[in-house]
């Protein structure tokens, strides 16, 4: 990707414009999470409800068929701990890591 | 000719792509008329017909976006329904044009006419400039396209111009023929474009680490285009001959008492500026034409020789300063040396007409206040019934 991530207001593109498309990938927005999803293997069942209810789609799955949250674009709001049948997913303050 | 259809002509002349607008009193005539001349095959153009003048705003941006040339038109409730993305516009760095008949802001409701709608408008970030007769308004509306397209302007640009005052008169106008201003208005080639082909993402979110560099960005646009408008307004005296300053002034090398305003007033302050001199007054009149970018320079150079200016305001600020114009010229001289004072008053609100007397009053405020230096009361009416 060429457009800088914090550009001086002369290297800016016209009007802020991005010049290409598909770069919403490069934008990580889990920055701002407080608490933040950590799973315990040990519990989980694979039954892929974090995955299925996680609204930034920021569960992926393993080769060994777990599903692990990705820090970069998780935002921290517990659906997938609330929602979890095994309660094996703990919201963790993120500096305590 | 009726100075509307003038301004159509101009817009018809320019050859816009896309007329985005929705009819509003009083300038209703200038988008009739172009609907017509796209109707009749006159003009190839799209006229879109909005529901509202948020739409028609909106409208004009995204047919600016592919490369299309664009123009508008509307006045006071218009303005102020269009008012968000009229900022837009702006930011998005797309030259659109709009005619803009200065008409007051409601309440009470009134179609008349004074400047309270382009004063609520000053800080959008668009090239804002005032004609004071047809032929002005035909003449700044063929530039503006040129100012705003100009690869280092990519700026929005509108043309003030009084509601009724100039919009419903009809006076001589010289109109081009369309061989003469050929090549005056370059084609339009914006930098990024609209297009299924190159997809990118246009006025996207402005994240905090982006905000900030866009606004100063836009900022650096905006006074830059200075520089352009003074070549498109150079070339237009080379090739028509007719001459337009950022700050036109009338008789102030020896003036004492300066009266300083905006729109088709100047004209008549220059009619009192003659009476009072018969009685030997020294008196002058300056305009202040270019809104934005705002002149300093020009300004300060133009009041240098007063010992008072006295400002015009056509517009209130409640509970502020007089009206925008005044405080805005005071603040401008403000950093010079041996800054000449800055006094004014309020007249010609919604279509009150401003007499001689009230002009001659004006000019007593400014000698009144070189006797006694003290300023008129805050704020200051002209022609109000006590």
């Amino acid at each position: 990707m060429n457009v800088k991530e914090k550009p001086t207001w002369k290297e800016l593109p016209l009007a802020a414009v991005i010049p290409e498309p598909g770069t919403s990938a490069a934008y990580r927005t889990g920055d701002w999470k407080t608490l933040q999803p950590v799973v315990d293997k040990k519990a989980c069942i694979k039954c892929a409800t974090c995955y299925t209810f996680c609204p930034e789609a920021a569960y992926e799955e393993d080769e060994y068929g777990y599903f692990n949250p990705n820090y970069d674009y998780c935002k921290g709001c517990g659906i997938c701990s609330v929602e979890c049948p095994s309660m094996c997913i703990q919201m963790v303050e993120e500096a305590s890591e | 000719m009726e100075v509307s259809l003038a301004i159509a002509e101009a817009a018809r002349q320019a050859d816009v792509d896309v007329v985005s607008a929705y009819p509003i009193t009083p300038q209703t005539h200038i988008v009739e008329r172009l609907a017509q001349m796209v109707a009749d095959g006159d003009l190839k153009a799209s006229f879109i017909t909005v529901e509202s003048e948020h739409t028609a705003m909106s409208a004009a941006i995204g047919a600016s976006m592919p490369g299309a040339r664009v123009f508008t038109s509307t006045s006071s409730q218009g303005l102020a329904l269009m008012n968000e993305i009229v900022f837009l516009a702006a930011s998005m760095r797309v030259p659109v044009v709009m005619a803009l008949a200065n008409r007051s802001l409601s309440g009470p409701i009134s179609i008349w006419n004074d400047h309270s709608d382009i004063m609520s408008v000053r800080d959008v970030g668009w090239v804002s400039l005032f004609a004071n007769n047809g032929q002005e308004a035909y003449d700044l509306t063929l530039m503006a396209f040129r100012i705003g397209e100009d690869p280092r302007v990519m700026l929005p640009v509108m043309i003030s111009f009084d509601g009724f005052i100039l919009t419903h008169m009809i006076e001589p106008i010289y109109i081009f023929d369309d061989a003469e201003i050929e090549g005056f208005i370059p084609p339009y080639n914006p930098q990024f474009k609209a297009d299924p082909k190159t997809p990118m993402t246009f006025g996207p979110v402005g994240v905090p680490e982006i905000y900030t560099e866009a606004h100063k960005q836009q900022d650096a646009a905006l006074r830059g285009s200075r520089e352009v408008i003074d070549e498109v307004f150079a070339d237009f005296e080379k090739r028509f001959g007719r001459r337009y300053n950022a700050v036109e002034t009338y008789m102030t090398d020896d003036a004492d008492v300066v009266l300083l305003s905006q729109g088709s007033v100047f004209e008549t302050t220059q009619l009192s500026v003659d009476e009072l001199r018969k009685e030997g007054k020294k008196v002058g009149a300056v305009e202040l034409r270019m809104w934005r970018p705002f002149p300093f320079a020009d300004l300060q150079a133009a009041l240098k020789n007063a010992k008072v200016v006295v400002v015009l305001d056509r517009a209130v600020s409640f509970g502020g300063q007089a009206g925008p114009l005044m405080s805005e010229v005071r603040s401008a001289l403000y950093p010079m040396k041996d800054a000449p004072p800055v006094i004014g008053g309020i007249a010609g609100l919604a279509g009150r007409d401003i007499m001689m007397e009230h002009y001659r009053e004006f000019f007593d405020m400014g000698y009144r206040y070189l006797e006694t230096g003290k300023e008129p009361e805050v704020i200051t009416i002209v022609g109000l019934r006590q």
